[in-house]
């Protein structure tokens, strides 16, 4: 099988871009990731996942139109590349696949 | 890049900080990403939260993936700021360049690295030495909790502290404070003792100690246990010993003889104790309960309860939950309690943590704990100053060549060099000197330090595996570094080419001011130190020349610690008189270079009843005073020929002054009471210097007293080399105490070692200021030069118009030796201050006389003007054509 290499936190970030369909930055990032996981994430941990997913080239990005609340900054928006779907896509393949072969079911229960 | 409105409540400083190291690239968006979480965190958990989480946020960006630039090919014309933060290309021109540099000058380079180098390793010596003071007793694993039990007490208005604990103590401490104390050790006083097994024997020094002393001091064993002193016929052996002993045999259960008398059986062995701790010269350690059964006084102390008689030390270590100040607090009174007598001596017990046994040995008379934290103090002064020394060579040295280098910088900025690029140049070129000067430190360090341990009475060494060291030697040398490389990166990098190239450097003035100053507090400092040393010379020669009031050339003492020597005294003593090469001999308590027993009790007739004496009483046999050629200001001496003599007394000059009396004949012939038993006074001696040579002598009673002999006193045949004495006298020795070994001392010896701590510091003084000298002058030389090349053409022009060498001589040494005479100004007073603070310390001091500053001063200004005088000549001599040549 071919390996894609992608860290966990990297996926949260990569599929977070896909859920934002094309208005994808760092701060929006960063709040939805702390909203759907509850994680404690920093600025720049959102930014050194996206510049590396940018160089495994699952993301492209294209800056965007300057914002007053930005202090008339441009943002950075990122869209997902169609090897970064591909690469969802297959990781959660290789986890279905998993799951499925589960022959019991995982209970919330601890059996020693 | 546009100014962007800031937001008002931002930290200033954080972005700042970001501007300066985020890649330009990047900081567009990351600052924006950020300015908007700030903008939101503020809405949402208010403003200081929103201003704390923006400095953490800005410090995670602090990374190599948002510091790199970007990799932009034939962009070179771009912004300079966006080339690698730390170029790894240029910091290879920077080195090179650098060291090129060293090369070309290699004078400058020599003084600057050689004196640099010289003031690490002085400083690092000193450091080392700090350390090692500072490193004292941790070697026992209960460090902290350990602390030896301490007396307080005022005798006639003057406070006294002291060790000496009564017997019945530790027993009181064990069953009273069980919670407070996890160990009780009594102690005798660590003495020598004849050891001996087989045909082995020897002299060792070591110690009766309770059976918890080895888990108080944490032992390590090497064979046996820790509870090897239960048994009371039991003794532990350090591991040297036990091998000097034993050789390659097991020395577990071995039977060893102690003073020719008790039989014990070796119970363990421990590891040496280190140099430096308390107690490195444990070299064995026999139980308590033995001494107490062995010694009749020490039995009847305990049997009686005797709370007055104060003679031993009582270590212990507190509970893990326990501290010293509650425990002092606790047992402050117990002596009061159980000796109600003492009370008009108000004795208050109280503790000594184990922390404070080296640094801190001793109180002065304020109360206040003193002791060889003195000299931490000085020497690290010394260091520090040594090291500011070297640092302002290498400062003004670099600073005055810096104005030569001016044209270098407007040709580099002419052909278009940045000004940063000039500012990191010349920081790598100080950093590369400082380095190395370290290296160059590291390895004089590693040389002196065996003579330096030799001196100093040290075992320092080398800490070639202490990360610490390393890291404040780099840290150390990065400081240097940026601090002399400061004034030319930033100063010369601020010249304009179009100036310095046509010829204007704007010198002015004032320029040379700060090198002026720095040489100033540089001959200063060394000035103090020479006049400092001078003194510390002074007093001990002082104290060295002073009257001790007997003859002690010739004269030996034998320790009488075997039954056999004790009960044959008359056989030994004729015995040794038949020989010839003995001219005198008696016993005494004591030798005459100690002095260790004092009592109360005294009568006699015309003594203010309120009056609590205390003198220094030491027994002697009649011939005492013919030993050691005491001289008699009034009576006569002991004498056998008369039998009331048995219980006669000869009282020194200041014991009469202390009893209140103004004519020490008034004394002789009357009856004095002690403890109720008269005594004649016979005769008055003058002053004998037993103790300390730097304090007065102690009111002193001599008794004749057979019974407290501890020590023979032998006088040698003056007649006669003292190796054949000696021989004649060793072999009597041995025929009456075949168990033990001959061992003597010499007392002139003796008295030599009580200015072994004073001579230590003066060598140890001594060297520094040589070495402070030596680099003073080494800047002052490097100055010299420097100045005389400036002025090649002044003086080539001087020349020519008919100077003459002399002129031009005095003209080039006058300024500097202006400096040095300011710089002996203001040693004088600075030197006079401290020295007279140092002295006050000694009774018996020495004068602060003139003479010593002319000495120093005139010293100083010699040393400077041979320094400056080569250089001076050399320009002086330089023919005037070359110099005006190129003009």
């Amino acid at each position: 099988m071919k390996r894609t290499y992608l860290g966990e936190f990297e996926e949260i970030v990569l599929l977070t871009v896909v859920v934002m369909e094309g208005q994808a930055y760092g701060v929006v990032l960063m709040h939805e990731i702390i909203q759907q996981t509850g994680r404690d994430v920093r600025l720049n941990q959102v930014h050194s996942a996206l510049q590396r997913l940018e160089e495994k080239g699952m993301v492209k990005s294209e800056m965007g139109e300057p914002t007053a609340e930005r202090g008339g900054r441009r943002k950075r928006l990122f869209k997902v590349t169609a090897f970064g779907q591909r690469t969802l896509h297959e990781i959660q393949e290789v986890r279905v696949n998993y799951w499925t072969k589960i022959l019991n079911p995982l209970k919330l229960s601890t059996q020693l | 890049m546009s100014n962007h409105d800031k937001l008002p409540d931002l930290p200033p400083w954080a972005d700042k900080l970001l501007r300066f190291f985020c890649a330009p690239h990047l900081l567009e968006e990351i600052q924006g990403d950020l300015h908007e979480a700030f903008i939101h965190k503020a809405e949402s958990a208010g403003i200081r939260k929103a201003r704390r989480d923006y400095w953490r946020e800005v410090l995670g960006f602090f990374k190599p993936r948002y510091i790199r630039r970007k990799q932009a090919a034939g962009q070179w014309n771009h912004d300079y700021s966006s080339k690698p933060f730390f170029g790894i290309d240029m910091l290879r021109n920077y080195l090179k360049i650098a060291f090129r540099n060293l090369v070309k000058n290699r004078g400058y380079s020599a003084i600057n690295i050689g004196g640099l180098g010289l003031g690490m390793a002085v400083a690092m010596l000193i450091g080392l030495w700090i350390h090692d003071e500072f490193a004292f007793d941790k070697y026992h694993k209960h460090y902290d909790r350990i602390a030896k039990v301490m007396q307080k007490g005022a005798f006639n208005h003057e406070v006294f502290y002291n060790e000496y604990m009564p017997a019945p103590l530790g027993k009181e401490l064990e069953v009273k404070f069980a919670d407070d104390f996890e160990h009780v050790v009594m102690s005798s006083w660590t003495s020598e003792h004849i050891l001996a097994y087989a045909d082995r024997k020897f002299t060792r020094k070591g110690n009766y100690l309770g059976a918890e002393a080895p888990d108080l001091f944490s032992l390590n064993m090497k064979q046996g246990t820790r509870a090897g002193l239960k048994d009371q016929n039991s003794i532990m052996l350090s591991e040297s010993v036990a091998r000097a002993l034993f050789g390659t045999e097991n020395p577990m259960n071995k039977i060893v003889k102690l003073n020719n008398s008790m039989n014990l059986r070796v119970t363990g062995v421990y590891e040496d104790l280190p140099y430096h701790t308390e107690f490195r010269d444990l070299s064995f350690i026999a139980p308590w309960s033995l001494y107490v059964a062995t010694q009749n006084w020490v039995r009847t102390a305990i049997e009686n309860n005797e709370w007055n008689n104060n003679s031993w030390q009582t270590l212990v270590q507190i509970s893990p939950n326990s501290n010293f100040e509650t425990v002092s607090a606790k047992i402050r009174n117990l002596k009061l309690e159980h000796a109600p007598e003492t009370a008009f001596l108000k004795p208050e017990l109280l503790l000594q943590p184990m922390q404070k046994w080296h640094l801190y040995s001793g109180w002065d008379k304020a109360g206040n704990l003193d002791g060889r934290i003195r000299y931490v103090w000085l020497f690290g002064i010394i260091g520090v100053f040594v090291l500011l020394l070297a640092s302002i060579n290498f400062m003004n040295l670099s600073t005055a060549r810096s104005e030569k280098r001016a044209r270098e910088v407007g040709i580099r900025k002419a052909v278009g060099s940045y000004r940063t690029q000039l500012i990191k140049q010349f920081f790598t070129e100080s950093l590369l000197v400082v380095t190395l000067a370290f290296v160059l430190s590291v390895l004089l360090v590693i040389v002196i330090l065996p003579f330096f341990n030799e001196v100093a009475d040290k075992k320092i060494e080398f800490p070639f595996d202490s990360a610490w060291f390393w890291l404040s030697g780099s840290a150390f040398t990065l400081i240097t570094g940026i601090f002399s490389g400061i004034y030319p990166a930033i100063y010369l990098s601020s010249f304009q080419p179009i100036k310095v190239l046509k010829g204007v450097i704007n010198v002015g003035r004032y320029a040379a001011i700060p090198r002026q100053v720095l040489v100033v507090l540089q001959f200063t400092v060394s000035v103090t130190l020479v006049i400092g040393t001078l003194i510390v010379f002074k007093q001990i020669q002082y104290a060295k020349n002073r009257l001790i009031g007997y003859d002690r050339s010739g004269l030996i003492t034998v320790n009488i610690n075997t039954p056999e020597l004790y009960g044959h005294y008359n056989a030994l003593r004729s015995d040794l008189l038949k020989t010839g090469a003995v001219a005198d001999m008696s016993t005494s308590s004591t030798p005459t270079t100690d002095m260790n027993s004092s009592n109360g009790g005294f009568d006699w007739e015309g003594k203010d009843p309120n009056f609590k004496e205390n003198f220094g009483t030491i027994g002697v046999s009649h011939d005492f005073g013919k030993t050691v050629g005491w001289k008699f200001i009034a009576g006569r001496d002991l004498s056998r020929e008369f039998a009331t003599d048995s219980s006669g007394m000869v009282l020194n000059e200041k014991a009469v002054h202390y009893m209140g009396l103004k004519h020490p004949s008034e004394v002789v012939g009357k009856i004095m009471k002690w403890n109720g038993k008269p005594f004649t006074v016979v005769g008055v001696i003058k002053d004998m210097v037993m103790d300390s040579p730097f304090q007065p002598v102690y009111p002193t009673i001599f008794m004749a007293n057979y019974n407290w002999a501890n020590v023979i006193n032998i006088k040698l045949n003056p007649q006669e080399s003292a190796a054949s004495s000696l021989a004649k006298v060793g072999a009597v020795f041995r025929k009456f105490n075949p168990g033990s070994p001959f061992d003597y001392k010499f007392t002139d010896q003796q008295y030599a070692l009580k200015f072994a701590a004073e001579e230590r510091i003066a060598r140890l003084a001594s060297a520094f200021a040589i070495l402070a000298i030596v680099i003073s002058c080494l800047g002052l030389f490097g100055l010299a030069s420097f100045t005389a090349e400036q002025r090649t053409k002044e003086i080539g022009v001087r020349k020519v118009l008919g100077a003459s060498v002399a002129n031009l001589w005095a003209l080039l040494s006058g300024d500097f030796i202006k400096l040095v005479v300011v710089s002996c100004v203001i040693s004088a007073p600075v030197a006079y201050y401290f020295l007279h603070a140092w002295l006050l310390k000694y009774e018996y001091r020495t004068e602060i006389s003139w003479w010593v500053f002319v000495a120093a001063a005139s010293g100083a200004m010699l040393v400077t003007m041979l320094t400056v005088s080569c250089q001076a000549i050399k320009a002086a001599l330089l023919d005037p054509v070359k110099s005006l040549k190129s003009e």
